[in-house]
């Protein structure tokens, strides 16, 4: 069962199956097809050594003539991510059995982990790129057919920004090609190659551009908040749970060793777009009414700080970036169900309607508390961890860059609490009179969120283990 | 014992996971008691273990005790684990902590007995001890950020209790907003130790601290950083302003985090790295310098405060700027002294003013009370008793650590030891006119309050006195040798501050009759204050005016806090309103996406242009057709 390519299959069965369900029973079988997933994740986490680099490694000839290899593999920065991709996959599926949702839409969110498994698993940049590609469709679907508002605007936007990202990655791949002496598409050459400074530095910008636009990193990131805001909340838990991950997977995977001297070049640079990036959505974030709006901006100013920590280049910092990636999931998906039990509710999302939440709904309260404490990342909750390792490798990196980078310590606490007062606390609205509490199955999903929340910020050395080995080797890459 | 240390902040954890499940399950009486039960056992533990550090001390040790619970977060050579240290400070700490804090539990159950959040509101003071536990007995600079946000969090929490009312919820998010200041200054702190000495754990980084010479740059920067943490944390300026508002927690919170414990960890972790300070002149002068005009502001406002809990309030930053002063001036002991001696009388002061309200139907507006201590024997006799022990008038308690800080001050600088006693004269009046205006004269609430008045029952009074008593005697612990003491505080602290001490050369000597002249003084000015403030409140019988009522310049400034909360409003807040709607309005939605569709857009019209050309006339397509080869032609000649 070690076969790692039964996990990309799995999902594309799931995706072919679901496709023609009609019925209500469909959120039920996706929801056991993405546990089967997550469980044939784990002899590969049980398996998998720290310190063995790639492994569980598959390479079938793809195009022959091309030199195009379905070449799959996993070390530690991979395997925290697909443990994401796999494990945050059921609990999307639980936050939506309230809604109507047919297979035909469960289908779509199975094709796309199909497709995120390969981007994490590829070791041809072939193979990465038709995952890449495979990634952006099902979700430009499930946001524009399901989507509420401008909808079909704002993701044509977010599909055409993405994909120019994307085609300045492929000429990137193509060129590197090229210059490979046997003409393949292997990770492996890629990074064997000794490229000329001149040339580092417009593939530095060709990869750099196609990952900032998918994370999203200042200023490349005005196709986010529309986008997160119009997608339905399972869309929005996708995008920003696990999809801007690509992004920054890229940054490690293809960015930083492939090209180490474009980085040493122009890291300050991105490093600088980073931090201000940090700064400027937390501040933006800080007015927002529209919860969903001020979470996304939230989410681009936590993102802003995993960067960072990509480009100080230590092992802090790159420690971090992994861990705070799952982390960051598992706090999105937390907070964007909270918004969206909110809205079912009350059919508002906008703060200055709401209030007095937790009188009416005190479970909730606790739950949203504990996310938020966790987004703010407080000792002891799973952020800490994460925002302590990179604010540990960015000041490393430079004392000043880690002062502003940390003012996200002061101004997350301020649009946090701000979110958390304007719907939890005060006197009751209109809107929040009848709320109902949570209960069954929603208790069961922000409790598990809430336990994991706890249970990383406790013991976070099984995660940090996993990646400690492939983090220190591609430290050293620093400067080659 | 040793080996169960970590059972002491375990228990209350239970009790808060206990408590905070079964909040409606369980009856008051289950809660109050369980809650209860968990503080007295970790105090009892305490109390043993302290022994323990007491019999080593006695025979000569350093009385320390380590121990290593796990690893916590380890990445490459960065290993953290969570392991807790008992030495004299941290014993005397815990018996503060889990001492008051079992008193506070046993007066929650009278106080909050009628709240519907009787459940909550225990489950968030046991956890309120836990994370204050992890805060003391850290082994290293994490763990003690560890209770440090904790802390910070149950603040929050408590502060907002009833968070129904809007301005009680904003000064939860105040107080949060403004610790995480300092707590920003911690970690960026935590990263230059890291940086610095390679290692969190406080016997690697003080053993490493004797190699730097004073004046390091590394040594002063992370000194300074942690002082900010300090000022968040322990209220003063420029960060004291959430310290007022916190207020609005029910009063046993007051008593217990925004008096005894909490805010005095500032004062706690710096006497903790006493030997990083004192290789830092800068910061401690720094130091000095903040908490004497801490002191002096926070007493100035308290003088005009009307409201009973507001007046304590500035009393406390007042009295953590004393302690401050001490730190400063190298008095490590003698802060420490004034933390402990505080604790009683301010925590007695707290719950005094918390039965006062009680009894008068939830008023707090000394204009409205007067002439209680008929009704309310027991709550004055004891408020009595932490007015004469704050106000420095021997042989109370607050005399002693007072009197050792000032004398340390009057050894460094004359002028600060006359801003400290101008400070003192202040405390004693402010609070002796906070005691008649309460308890003097007349009554002059309404007939409802009147008839409701009453002596609060036994769960509260009994804690009142056991605190009157500590507040009485707490000073005998480090009596002065030039009283004849044997300064059995310091003796005992001695290992904390050796090697801090051991760095720097000797400090100033007082004699014995400076030191003798210097109480005297301090006494009698106190008593002056006193005989003013029963003059104008108990024999004139004045009572302040309403708010409205135009007052003197300076007067006006104290009554309005000398307008510090408009000045942030005008230089921060507000701006940083501004800014991001400037950001997401203009800069955000205009600018950069004004930039990415203008893009979009000028494809689209390069398209729309482009489209025309191609308009199906052959002829012209052979223009340009010929056109474009001649200027190919062209551009070989020229290039050859």
């Amino acid at each position: 069962m070690d076969n790692l390519f039964l996990l990309i299959l799995l999902p594309l069965i799931s995706a072919l199956i679901l496709a023609l369900l009609k019925t209500n029973a469909a959120k039920l079988i996706a929801l056991i097809l993405s546990l089967v997933s997550l469980a044939l994740t784990i002899p590969f986490l049980c398996q998998f050594d720290p310190n063995g680099g790639m492994q569980f490694e598959k390479n079938w000839a793809w195009i022959s003539a091309l030199h195009i290899h379905f070449h799959l593999g996993i070390d530690g920065i991979s395997l925290p991510l697909i443990l994401l991709t796999n494990g945050l996959m059921p609990f999307i599926i639980a936050t939506t059995f309230a809604k109507n949702y047919k297979g035909n839409f469960y289908a779509l969110m199975a094709f796309m982990q199909a497709g995120l498994l390969l981007v994490f698993m590829a070791l041809d940049a072939f193979t990465f790129y038709v995952g890449w590609e495979i990634a952006l469709i099902p979700i430009y679907f499930i946001c524009a057919l399901w989507g509420e508002g401008d909808r079909i605007r704002v993701n044509l936007k977010f599909f055409i920004y993405t994909f120019l990202g994307s085609l300045l990655m492929l000429i990137g791949i193509l060129y590197l090609y090229q210059q490979v002496p046997n003409h393949d598409f292997e990770w492996t050459s890629f990074i064997a190659l000794e490229l000329e400074d001149n040339t580092q530095r417009w593939l530095f910008w060709a990869f750099f551009i196609a990952f900032a636009i998918k994370i999203p990193i200042f200023p490349f990131h005005t196709w986010q908040p529309n986008t997160y805001t119009n997608a339905p909340a399972a869309g929005t838990m996708l995008l920003a749970g696990i999809m801007l991950k690509m992004g920054v997977y890229g940054l490690m995977r293809w960015l930083l060793p492939v090209v180490p001297t474009g980085v040493a070049l122009y890291g300050q640079f991105a490093m600088i777009l980073c931090v201000i990036g940090i700064v400027y959505a937390s501040i933006i974030a800080i007015k927002q009414d529209d919860a969903k709006r001020l979470i996304a901006y939230s989410s681009i100013a936590h993102v802003g700080l995993i960067s960072a920590g990509v480009f100080s280049w230590n092992t802090n910092g790159l420690s971090g970036a992994t861990i705070q990636m799952l982390n960051h999931g598992i706090s999105v998906v937390g907070l964007f169900y909270v918004l969206d039990i909110v809205q079912q509710r009350t059919q508002t999302r906008r703060l200055s309607e709401l209030g007095g939440i937790a009188s009416k709904a005190p479970k909730l309260a606790i739950f949203f508390m504990i996310i938020c404490m966790g987004a703010v990342g407080l000792p002891l909750t799973n952020g800490f961890i994460g925002e302590f390792l990179l604010l540990k490798g960015v000041f490393q990196y430079g004392f000043w860059f880690a002062v502003f980078a940390g003012l996200t310590l002061i101004l997350g606490a301020v649009y946090m609490l701000r979110l958390y007062q304007q719907t939890m606390l005060g006197e009751t609205t209109d809107r929040t009179i009848q709320f109902e509490d949570v209960k069954g199955r929603e208790i069961l999903v922000l409790g598990l969120i809430s336990l994991l929340i706890l249970y990383i910020g406790i013991f976070p050395n099984f995660l940090l283990n996993l990646s400690a080995g492939s983090v220190e080797v591609l430290s050293t890459f620093l400067g080659r | 014992m040793s080996e169960l240390i970590w059972l002491i902040p375990l228990l209350p954890l239970i009790g808060f996971i206990v408590n905070g499940l079964g909040r409606n399950a369980f009856s008051k009486g289950m809660i109050g008691a369980l809650g209860s039960a968990v503080v007295l056992i970790s105090f009892i533990c305490s109390c043993i273990l302290f022994s323990e550090v007491y019999q080593s001390r006695q025979a000569g040790q350093a009385g320390i005790i380590e121990q290593h619970v796990f690893d916590w977060i380890s990445v490459g050579n960065l290993k953290i684990s969570l392991s807790f240290l008992v030495d004299p400070l941290s014993a005397i700490m815990l018996l503060i902590v889990t001492g008051i804090g079992f008193l506070i539990h046993i007066y929650s159950i009278g106080y909050m007995h009628h709240d519907k959040g009787f459940g909550k509101f225990f489950a968030y003071l046991n956890l309120f001890i836990f994370f204050m536990l992890l805060l003391v007995l850290g082994a290293n600079y994490l763990v003690m950020f560890i209770g440090w946000e904790g802390v910070g969090l149950c603040s929050y929490l408590l502060i907002g209790f009833w968070y129904k009312n809007t301005s009680y919820a904003n000064a939860a998010k105040k107080a949060f907003v403004m610790n995480r200041i300092g707590d920003l200054g911690f970690l960026l702190a935590v990263f230059l130790i890291l940086g610095t000495f390679g290692s969190l754990e406080f016997s690697t980084v003080f053993a490493g601290a004797k190699n730097f010479a004073a004046g390091d740059i590394a040594v002063v920067s992370i000194t300074i950083l942690l002082f900010i943490a300090a000022t968040g944390k322990s209220a003063q300026i420029p960060l004291f302003t959430w310290l007022p508002d916190a207020m609005a927690g029910p009063t046993p919170v007051s008593a217990l985090i925004h008096a005894a414990t909490m805010v005095t960890a500032g004062i706690y972790m710096i006497a903790r790295s006493n030997v990083l300070f004192v290789l830092s002149p800068i910061t401690l002068q720094l130091i000095s310098i903040i908490a004497i005009c801490t002191a002096l502001l926070a007493a100035a406002i308290a003088l005009t405060q009307n409201d009973i809990k507001k007046v304590l309030a500035y009393s406390t930053v007042s009295q953590l700027g004393y302690m401050f002063l001490g730190l400063g001036v190298g008095a490590f002991t003698g802060a420490f002294f004034h933390v402990l001696t505080h604790a009683f009388f301010k925590a007695l002061l707290f719950l005094g003013a918390g039965s006062v309200i009680h009894g008068m139907s939830d008023e707090q507006d000394m204009r409205k009370m007067g002439g209680l201590k008929k009704a309310m024997p027991i709550t004055y006799m004891t408020m009595l008793i932490g007015t004469i022990a704050i106000a420095g008038i021997p042989p109370f308690s607050g005399f002693f650590s007072k009197d050792e800080i000032l004398a340390h001050a009057f050894a460094a600088n004359p002028l600060l030891w006359g801003l400290g006693f101008l400070g003192a004269l202040m405390t004693a009046f402010y609070m002796f006119r906070m005691l008649f205006m309460t308890f003097s004269g007349t009554f002059r609430g309404t007939d409802d309050q009147k008839h409701h008045l009453h002596e609060s029952p036994k769960s509260m009074t009994v804690p009142l006195m056991v605190l009157a008593v500590l507040s009485v005697v707490g000073g005998a612990i480090n009596l002065p040798a030039a009283l004849g003491g044997n300064h059995w505080l310091e003796d005992f602290l001695a290992p904390v501050f050796a090697e801090g001490k051991a760095l720097v050369p000797a400090a100033h000597h007082l004699e014995h009759s400076t030191e003798y002249m210097l109480m005297a003084v301090s006494v009698v000015g106190v008593l002056i204050m006193v005989a003013l403030a029963y003059n104008i409140y108990v024999k004139r019988q004045q009572t302040p005016e309403g708010d409205e009522v135009p007052r003197g310049f300076l007067a006006n400034l104290s009554y309005h806090k000398f307008y510090v909360d408009e000045l942030y409003d005008a230089v921060i807040v507000r701006p940083i309103n501004w800014l991001s709607s400037f950001f997401g309005n203009v800069v955000d939605q205009r600018g950069i996406d004004g930039i990415v569709n203008g893009a979009g857009k000028a494809t689209f019209d390069t398209g729309k242009v482009l489209r025309l050309l191609q308009n199906g006339n052959v002829g012209f397509y052979l223009l340009m057709m010929v056109i474009g080869v001649i200027a190919i032609f062209i551009y070989g000649f020229l290039s050859l």
